[in-house]
């Protein structure tokens, strides 16, 4: 996820005080990861920079919680340009497992084990996320369920190349 | 401290030629949630129909809740199954003509339970899986997941020690098969059923407390004997 877009975002749903956006962001995102105000503010101040976001009458006082934040008209474009562009799967074919289970046919190990370790950790950490869903609030089960939808795909992507193993095997051999 | 509710040492099972079972050990904790995985004739069905006693194994013990079924004729087999094994499969189990809450009284009357007692069980296990309004429905008017619900319900009603479940959800989308699993799950922790899960999906067989793979009629390596 772009999170400063997502911060836009968020923006965009009503003007807001720094300190506020953080909660917004932390309750709708912060799942994984909470945003640090450090890089809250940091962001910000690029979104001015770039005409995304702008200051709303100033508050008296000092200090950055004092300034109150909107859209701006280029900004509420910008934000829907990135809405509505369909996103890419990821490019990103050779993962780490991949290269680990090639590799390990190339060198004679034990590929079907490095398989079983592997399937055994993605169960795990589904197990636990499962768990955590019990009782989280709709937000988080859907965010939890895309992170589960995810490791399953890992997982049948390992149930088939483990059935395809000796015939991969042959493949990659460099002595043929 | 353990206190396992099936043991099974040495199971072999074959039909013809073909060795469906070749060596399994398993030990089920009384209360778990066991998800049996691996892929399609691995030997998972015949696993669990073996310590169901639907089938006798051709080698091996099979010890459920301190009765070895292996030491039993097909006769006594079945009267433990009547009372103390609960299934569920992945469809077509209801009787059709049948409406729900009678569906769900059928075991108990098997077992000889009176007619008023089995109504009013039934009921409540309909009720425990959100089925209160559809008793008096017969399957072909309910959805896909209603029905496994019912199905649930006829497998619980008796009190099992053991659910057996063949993919309960895996005709189910997404949304259904997780409605049902979680009314499952719910009432058989409530209740302390032991439940052995066969599924091909991994996010079911994250809501188990622990899985087991069964490659070429083997338990996979690291998964057997019981979780440390
Ligand atoms: N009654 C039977 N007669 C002959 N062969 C059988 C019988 N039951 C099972 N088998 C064979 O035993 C092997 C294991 O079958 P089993 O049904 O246990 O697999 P499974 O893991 O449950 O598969 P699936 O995921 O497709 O349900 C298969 O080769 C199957 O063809
Ligand atoms: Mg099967």
């Amino acid at each position: 996820m772009d999170r400063s877009l997502a911060l836009l975002g968020l923006v965009g749903a009503g003007p807001t005080h720094g300190y506020d956006l953080k909660h917004r962001y932390d309750s709708v995102f912060g799942t994984a990861r909470v945003m640090a105000f450090g890089q809250i503010y940091s962001t910000l101040g690029r979104m001015i920079r770039d005409g995304h976001i702008e200051t709303l009458g100033q508050e008296p006082g000092a200090g950055p919680d004092r300034k109150r934040y909107q859209i701006t008209a280029t900004g509420r474009e910008h934000l829907q340009r990135w809405l509505r562009e369909p996103d890419v799967p990821s490019p990103q074919m050779q993962t780490n497992l991949f290269a680990k289970t090639v590799l390990a046919l190339m060198l004679d190990d034990d590929a079907d084990a490095l398989l079983d370790t592997q399937r055994t950790a993605l169960l795990g950490r589904m197990r636990q996320l499962t768990t955590d869903k019990a009782n989280a609030p709709l937000l988080e089960r859907l965010a939890i369920d895309h992170a589960l939808f995810h490791i399953e795909a890992d997982l049948r992507w390992i149930d088939m190349t483990s059935a395809r193993l000796t015939d991969m095997k042959n493949e990659v051999s460099f002595h043929a | 401290m353990p206190d396992p509710i099936i043991a099974a040492t040495g199971l072999h099972k074959s039909f013809g030629s073909t060795e469906a079972l070749r060596g399994v050990d398993l030990t089920v904790e009384r209360g778990e949630v066991l998800a049996v995985m691996g892929p399609s004739g691995s030997g998972k069905s015949t696993l669990i129909h073996c310590l169901a006693g639907v089938l006798a194994p051709d080698e091996g013990t099979v010890v459920m809740d301190g009765i070895d079924l292996t030491a039993l004729n097909a006769d006594a087999r079945a009267r433990v199954r009547l009372t103390r094994i609960g299934f569920v499969f992945q469809f077509g189990q209801l009787l059709p003509d049948l409406t729900a809450v009678d569906n769900v009284a059928l075991p108990l009357l098997m077992a000889s339970t009176a007619r008023r007692r089995a109504n009013v069980q039934a009921h409540e296990w309909l009720d425990r899986l959100g089925l209160a309004d559809q008793a008096a429905k017969v399957p072909g008017t309910m959805s896909g997941g209603q029905a496994q619900r019912v199905a649930i319900a006829r497998a619980l009603v008796t009190s099992p020690a053991v659910l057996f479940a063949d993919e309960p959800t895996g005709s189910l989308d997404s949304v259904s098969a997780e409605n049902v699993l979680t009314a499952m799950l719910d009432v058989v922790r409530d209740v302390g059923t032991t439940v052995m899960l066969i599924t091909h999906d991994a996010r079911t067989a994250a809501y188990a407390d622990r899985e087991v793979i069964v490659r070429d009629g083997r338990l996979s390596g690291a998964h057997a004997g019981v979780a440390l």
